[in-house]
């Protein structure tokens, strides 16, 4: 556990670094827009406190905020979405539970479980964080057409990061 | 009280929740009165440092285009310049007269953070109040109206963007008079509307739209765009005008600040109107 801690520590600055210079600046037709920087919240072992697991998904989206001039917009959602995680973790749990020194990644519990735990807690952030930036429910449709875009392409580049993370533990 | 202890040592994570979110919540709704702290803005230090870095790093790969615009630039100013105007010398002047003295001054400042994908979109420049940038100032690009800022730190400056929906400009249709206000709806980057043109002004489309320079914060005669689509809805008394901006705001790299040396003698006269 100990010996992981700065593995999380780089990938909580590459993560940053990368959504903030990198997925900020992408925009598909003005709807699409990623916020990737939530895989952090989506490795964080089982194991983890729940204290733990809100204050650091509140710095993370603090952090969001600083860069992109939203004080509260992020750190709201993400502490939300940190919120759900653990009762998720509980509701598909598979029939022999989760083992110890494993981790919540597509390698450890597979395509359908990795798939339901990433979808519903994409929703969830990206919901939260499009209905807090419009600020009203005038445009609902468009926003849900932004939700349901956005967190296709989310999905995407967090699957693609899973295929790296993949490839280095087979190597191991 | 032993029990109440026990009762939030039990329920720690929902009630860290509770905190947090309404630290969250506390931090929106303190931004959205504008009155929130500059550290938590992107004029402050750390991020100013690392967009700084950043943009320093990917100039390199657009000098050809910034070249480009620092040319076309250079041309307009050029044509600016007295002796590009035949008559300038054909009136005296009184030494120390106030009325000439120069109203607006001009100074550049490199984009080194800026957006166009979110309902309210910021621009970060790298000029600050070392500079002479105060709050409420102005900010144009060679090609037309870009925002005006927001939040002064001493290296940096937040910019409201144009393409931010709390945004209202004082505009005008040029050579007509008629003037409205216009704001983004927060959709396509490349559109804002313009509203409050009475429906007996004749508008088509081409038509240039400027600043109307009653706002005390750009210039009169600042082009904004140019008419896209005039729309007249049944019953209602004004045009609402869809507006193609001149700015392309996905590419911005050089803006110029305005600063209104009489703007305080202005706000003041005004001021008193309202007593």
């Amino acid at each position: 556990m100990i010996n992981r801690l700065p593995g999380y520590i780089l990938s909580f600055f590459i993560l940053v670094l990368l959504q903030v210079l990198v997925f900020n600046n992408i925009q598909f037709s003005g709807y699409v827009n990623p916020y990737v920087y939530i895989l952090f919240i989506f490795m964080l072992p089982f194991e983890t406190p729940g204290y733990i697991l809100l204050i650091l998904a509140f710095i993370l989206g603090l952090t969001i905020d600083l860069f992109s001039n939203t004080p509260g917009m992020h750190s709201f959602a993400t502490v939300f979405m940190a919120f759900i995680r653990p009762s998720l973790l509980k509701a598909i749990a598979p029939r022999d539970d989760y083992q110890p020194g494993t981790t919540p990644s597509l390698h450890d519990y597979g395509f359908v479980w990795y798939l339901k735990y990433t979808v519903t807690l994409t929703l969830i952030h990206h919901t939260i964080l499009f209905f807090i930036e419009v600020y009203d429910l005038s445009h609902i449709f468009s926003t849900l057409w932004r939700i349901i875009l956005s967190s296709i392409f989310t999905l995407i580049i967090v699957f693609i990061a899973q295929l790296f993370v993949f490839k280095k533990n087979k190597r191991r | 009280m032993r029990n109440f202890l026990l009762f939030i040592y039990r329920h720690n994570f929902t009630f860290l929740f509770l905190i947090l979110e309404i630290v969250s919540f506390y931090l929106l709704i303190n931004h959205n009165s504008y009155q929130r702290a500059t550290w938590l803005s992107s004029s402050n230090k750390v991020s100013g440092n690392i967009y700084n870095s950043y943009s320093n790093a990917t100039q390199y790969l657009m000098l050809q285009q910034i070249n480009e615009e620092l040319a076309k630039e250079n041309a307009y100013l050029r044509s600016q310049m007295p002796a590009s105007f035949k008559d300038s010398k054909d009136y005296f002047s009184l030494v120390y007269d106030k009325l000439n003295k120069r109203q607006y001054t001009y100074r550049s400042a490199r984009v080194i953070n800026n957006s166009v994908n979110k309902h309210f979109n910021y621009i970060t420049i790298n000029k600050g109040s070392l500079n002479g940038i105060e709050k409420e100032m102005g900010v144009i690009s060679a090609k037309g109206v870009v925002g005006i800022i927001k939040d002064v730190s001493e290296h940096y400056s937040s910019v409201i963007s144009l393409l931010n929906t709390r945004l209202k400009i004082s505009a005008k249709l040029k050579g007509k008079g008629f003037f409205g206000a216009l704001g983004w709806d927060g959709d396509d980057y490349r559109y804002a509307w313009l509203n409050e043109i009475p429906i007996h002004a004749s508008v088509s489309v081409g038509d240039l739209v400027v600043t109307s320079g009653y706002s005390a914060i750009f210039p009169e005669g600042i082009l904004i765009g140019t008419v896209e689509e005039v729309e007249k809805d049944k019953g209602e008394s004004f045009y609402r005008i869809k507006v193609k901006l001149s700015v392309d705001f996905k590419d911005l790299s050089f803006v110029e600040v305005i600063s209104n040396n009489m703007r305080d003698e202005q706000l003041d006269l005004e001021s008193t109107n309202n007593d």
